[in-house]
């Protein structure tokens, strides 16, 4: 079942690419319906999954030979921390398509470009055999560039370009660790769980110098200070849609390649490391957040806020404690949903009605009252990205600091204020955007369309799903817990400094 | 059976070929004179492709083996000449439309004969037969390159490609004269033997160096490259895409047999720490600064066919670093790649073919807003040029992958990492250049004028084709490599 997200998405592009030119509302509905035919099929794997293996071991979707010669082969399966991320691709992939309602210019090119980039997505999340994985990963970079490059605004060639070589140079990193581990594994297989056996042979001088390739491949990718400056022009080129998929699950498919594959196949290359990469998350939380804190473009506030929260999944990756990584993971999901959200908010909601993202334009046009749904939805949205009980943020940002405070208690204060200057940033854009005083009188308000049936659909789905996982966190950590404790992630405990 | 009857049965594609060619110049002559010339290109033409479909089918079903006189026929060469084979004859369809000469029977007759040159240059494992077939090759392209006698960068890129070719064939011929001096013969199965036997001198690795040079040239293996880009973006574009695609196939092979059965002994080593002469670091420096030169000098290329000269010459340094790989992998992953190459590099000289077709030069803003005017042909453009940037899940990408996989084996293990390495960081800078081209094509605004023509039924339907192989051949790459494999498991060379 989980296998059919990749496939309906590439079928969906496919299927765009075949309608005539020039019908926005066909390629729409074949556009929402794919995604929510994936999110449908993500639903059903975790059912398939919980009914199967559990959460703790990987449930096989497909498993067959590819190319021989290599052993390499197309495997497909899913445990908890992948199905955690393969819900939230459905869920950011749905609530995209409704942000991007309004997409007049060559839709139906634009949503085959964006369902390529979510069957790329789903891909990486979804493989085992790690050519496989690496060829969903680069998979996802063209569709990106394309989106940026054609439908972007601000210096969109600029953003989409930079974009894209970042992550190619991370890939290529990626790849040279990847080709290393697999010679130096006796070059027989790329299964991730048959690699990860061999993972105690490997020499540590390899372990150092391949892990740290790797995770910074990967990292790339998830915003790692000080190579995140792809982050900020890269969402703020993007169109809305775009931006959502950027932030929301883009930037977590480096942080789960850095899980997933450098973690577990370089235990002992990790220990070196930890500390080095902990001390450059907590720089991105408090760095990301502070640049934030003075941007006069309402896109960047969100793009530097991104830096700041993915710093968290890096860091709670390092802390190397259960309920650090318990609480990356759901930081990923969580910060999935919440970046999309204020994206939708900034890019569609905002942006395609005023025609600016300056703050000090935006607080003259008071548009608490003009747009009260944007403001509403933004304030909800704003207190779940500072972290407030009752929102998913809260709880895995929790998460992350209890295991930091185990592991390195003077990063965990850092990030503490890291979280501060969030609150901070948040208000200070809100205020400015929807509720600063008495700019104009009430006649004299600019005339806005309302904000549309789609956009609220998309509003609501993304909103329920921090809500839902804010009340009730049992529903992933359910998920996440059995996976990372499953026989796969054990050399990650054991291994201490050589 | 006797000797002559054996070469002859061996021979039996190349003499089809050759005599398709005579076939298509006396037809030309005799029936086609008073016909209109576009009629006389049809004609013409459409007999070559027929005379190479002859000897496909020969090759495919009468199998042969032969190891006489010269001559090394197996069943990997056999099937390499069917692919050859379909590389001309796509090149000659990209020819039934031209228009930039009158002499439709000359044309594709020398066509044939570079053809026929290709298919001997993988049958032989004698030195002096490979360079005759080299010759052959190189005579028949440098004219083939000066048939747009209305333009001047016509003329001047065949004069370049002659001046630069002979004087690389005399190195070669010189080395191969040193090389016979020490060893007493021409053979290369021979010359391996005497080699092991005696000590190796000096002089050895002069002639060594020599014979590379001359095959340097026709790889466009940078240094020796300075043709390249004047003859890819001068020469009529299908006699472009065939120095690009089977001349390069058919070299790298030979390359090839030539340095894994002639001298293993003397491979020499090139691992950071470690080196000994041989003829390893002189293939390694070869492919890094070719990596290099062309991806760097690529990056400020206006001219697509320039692009796609600088890019060929980066492909060379990829392709070289398979002729150092693991003994194992080596010829499959070059033979993978450089016939995956051959197909995607055809396939966006056709496309730049139909550009410029509709009146257009090749210069990127000729590309602009193409999306809009020919969605098909856009998309197989984005499928080449990916491709050739090694993006997955196409062919391009696949064998990259391979070859720096198998490179990495090398015993001991992992020595040719910094070589990789650089190739991988070479590929990534590579992204930039070919996504110039799509921005063009794909956010790019039309140019109003000239208007744009219908592209011709017949190089669309090759266009299609190319771009399908090189989609499944990089979903499925078993395909071939299961073939290339097997082949290779049976016959060694």
């Amino acid at each position: 079942m989980l296998a059919w997200t990749i496939y309906i998405s590439f079928l969906g592009a496919a299927v765009l690419m075949l309608l005539p030119a020039g019908h926005p509302r066909p390629a729409r509905w074949t556009a929402l319906l794919a995604a929510l035919a994936g999110l449908a099929c993500a639903a059903a794997g975790v059912a398939d999954c919980r009914h199967h293996a559990g959460f703790g071991a990987f449930t096989d979707a497909v498993n067959a030979p590819w190319i021989a010669e290599l052993g390499i082969r197309f495997h497909l399966a899913a445990d908890g921390i992948s199905l955690v991320l393969v819900l939230l691709t459905g869920l950011a992939a749905v609530a995209g398509v409704l942000f991007s309602w309004n997409v007049e210019n060559r839709t139906r090119e634009f949503f085959a470009f964006y369902l390529a980039l979510i069957g790329g997505v789903y891909g990486v999340f979804l493989s085992v055999d790690l050519f496989l994985l690496f060829v969903f990963y680069e998979m996802a970079i063209i569709p990106k560039y394309f989106l940026i490059a054609v439908w972007g605004s601000t210096r969109r060639e600029y953003g989409a370009m930079k974009l894209a070589i970042y992550s190619f140079v991370g890939s290529a990193m990626v790849l040279v660790g990847l080709m290393a581990a697999y010679v130096m594994a006796g070059g027989r297989t790329f299964d991730l769980v048959e690699l990860a056996r061999h993972a105690n042979s490997f020499p540590p001088a390899f372990q150092n110098w391949a892990f740290i390739v790797v995770f910074v491949g990967f990292a790339i990718l998830a915003g790692l200070w000080p190579f995140h400056t792809w982050a900020p022009t890269g969402h703020v080129a993007a169109p809305t849609a775009a931006s959502m998929l950027l932030a929301g699950v883009v930037m977590k498919l480096g942080a789960y390649g850095a899980l997933r594959v450098a973690m577990t196949l370089f235990p002992v290359g990790l220990h070196t490391w930890q500390n080095t990469i902990a001390v450059l998350a907590v720089v991105g939380i408090v760095y990301g957040a502070l640049v934030a804190l003075v941007q006069q473009d309402f896109k960047y506030v969100i793009g530097y806020s991104s830096v700041s929260h993915m710093g968290f999944v890096l860091l709670g990756l390092m802390t190397l404690t259960q309920i650090g990584l318990s609480g990356a993971v759901l930081q990923m999901f969580s910060h999935g949903i919440i970046a999309g959200l204020l994206f939708a908010v900034v890019g569609r909601m905002v942006y395609d009605r005023t025609h600016t993202r300056d703050l000090g334009k935006l607080q003259a046009m008071n548009l608490s009252q003009v747009l009260p749904f944007a403001a509403m939805t933004f304030v909800v949205g704003g207190a779940a990205s500072m972290g407030l009980p009752g929102f998913s943020g809260f709880i895995a940002e929790l998460q992350v600091l209890v295991g930091a405070w185990q592991s390195f208690p003077a990063l965990a204060i850092l990030a503490a204020v890291g979280i501060l200057a969030g609150i901070a940033y948040t208000l200070r854009a809100m205020v400015k955007a929807f509720y600063a005083e008495g700019a104009v009188e009430a006649r004299d308000l600019p005339r806005l369309q309302p904000i549309t049936v789609p956009e609220r659909a998309g509003a609501l789905l993304l909103l329920g799903a921090t809500l839902l996982v804010g009340l009730w966190p049992q529903l992933l950590l359910g998920m996440i817990t059995p996976a990372l404790n499953s026989p796969l992630m054990q050399p990650l405990w054991k291994a201490g400094p050589p | 059976m006797n000797l002559h009857l054996e070469c002859l049965t061996a021979l039996t594609p190349e003499i089809i070929v050759v005599g398709t060619a005579l076939l298509v110049l006396l037809a030309d002559l005799a029936v086609a004179r008073e016909k209109p010339l576009a009629q006389r290109i049809k004609l013409t033409g459409v007999l070559s492709c027929l005379g190479c479909f002859l000897a496909m089918a020969w090759l495919a079903l009468a199998p042969c083996s032969a190891h006489a006189a010269m001559l090394a026929v197996s069943p990997v060469t056999q099937w390499l000449k069917e692919w050859l084979l379909l590389l001309t004859v796509f090149a000659a369809v990209l020819s039934w439309n031209a228009r930039f000469t009158r002499h439709a029977g000359e044309y594709f007759a020398l066509l044939l004969l570079a053809a026929a040159g290709l298919m001997l240059l993988v049958s032989s494992d004698n030195l002096l037969l490979i360079f005759l077939a080299l010759e052959l090759l190189s005579i028949s392209l440098y004219a083939l390159a000066a048939f747009d006698k209305s333009s001047l960068a016509s003329s001047e890129a065949a004069l370049k490609y002659l001046l630069f070719g002979g004087v690389s064939a005399a190195f070669t011929l010189f080395g191969i004269s040193l090389l016979y001096g020490m060893a007493g013969d021409l053979q290369l199965g021979v010359i391996a033997a005497r080699l092991r036997a005696q000590a190796v001198e000096p002089m050895f690795y002069a002639a060594l160096v020599m014979t590379l040079v001359g095959f340097a040239f026709k790889l466009a293996a940078a240094p020796f490259h300075l043709w390249a880009p004047d003859v890819y973006e001068g020469a009529p574009t299908p006699v472009a895409s065939l120095i690009a695609s089977g001349s390069k196939v058919a070299s790298f092979f030979v390359l090839a047999r030539i340095l894994l059965t002639a001298f293993p002994g003397a491979r020499g080593m090139v691992s950071l720490g470690d080196y000994l002469p041989g003829w390893a670091p002189v293939v390694a420096v070869l492919a890094a600064v070719s990596m290099v030169v062309g991806n760097v000098a690529a990056i400020v290329q206006t001219n697509v066919k320039r692009l796609l000269a600088y890019s060929a010459i980066a492909h060379a340094g990829y392709a070289l670093l398979a002729l150092l790989a693991d003994r194992r992998h080596a010829l499959s992953a070059l033979l993978f790649y450089t016939i995956t190459y051959a197909v995607t590099v055809l396939g966006a000289f056709a496309v730049v073919g139909v550009v410029e077709a509709g009146g257009r030069r090749a210069s990127l803003a000729d590309f602009s807003g193409l999306s809009r005017r020919a969605p098909v042909l856009s998309f197989c453009m984005l499928v080449f040029m990916l491709s050739l940037a090694g993006i997955p899940p196409l062919a391009g990408f696949f064998g990259k992958f391979y070859i720096f996989t198998a490179a990495m084996e090398t015993a001991p293990k992992l020595s040719l990492l910094w070589l990789v390495i650089l190739a991988v960081a070479a590929s990534a800078v590579s992204l930039y250049y070919y996504l110039q081209v799509l921005k063009q094509i794909y956010a790019g605004q039309p140019a109003p004028s000239p208007a744009w023509t219908r592209p011709d039924v017949s190089a669309q339907v090759v266009i299609v084709l190319l771009a399908m192989m090189v989609i499944v051949l990089g979903c499925a790459p078993d395909l071939l490599l299961g073939k290339i494999t097997e082949l290779l498991k049976s016959h060694p060379f």
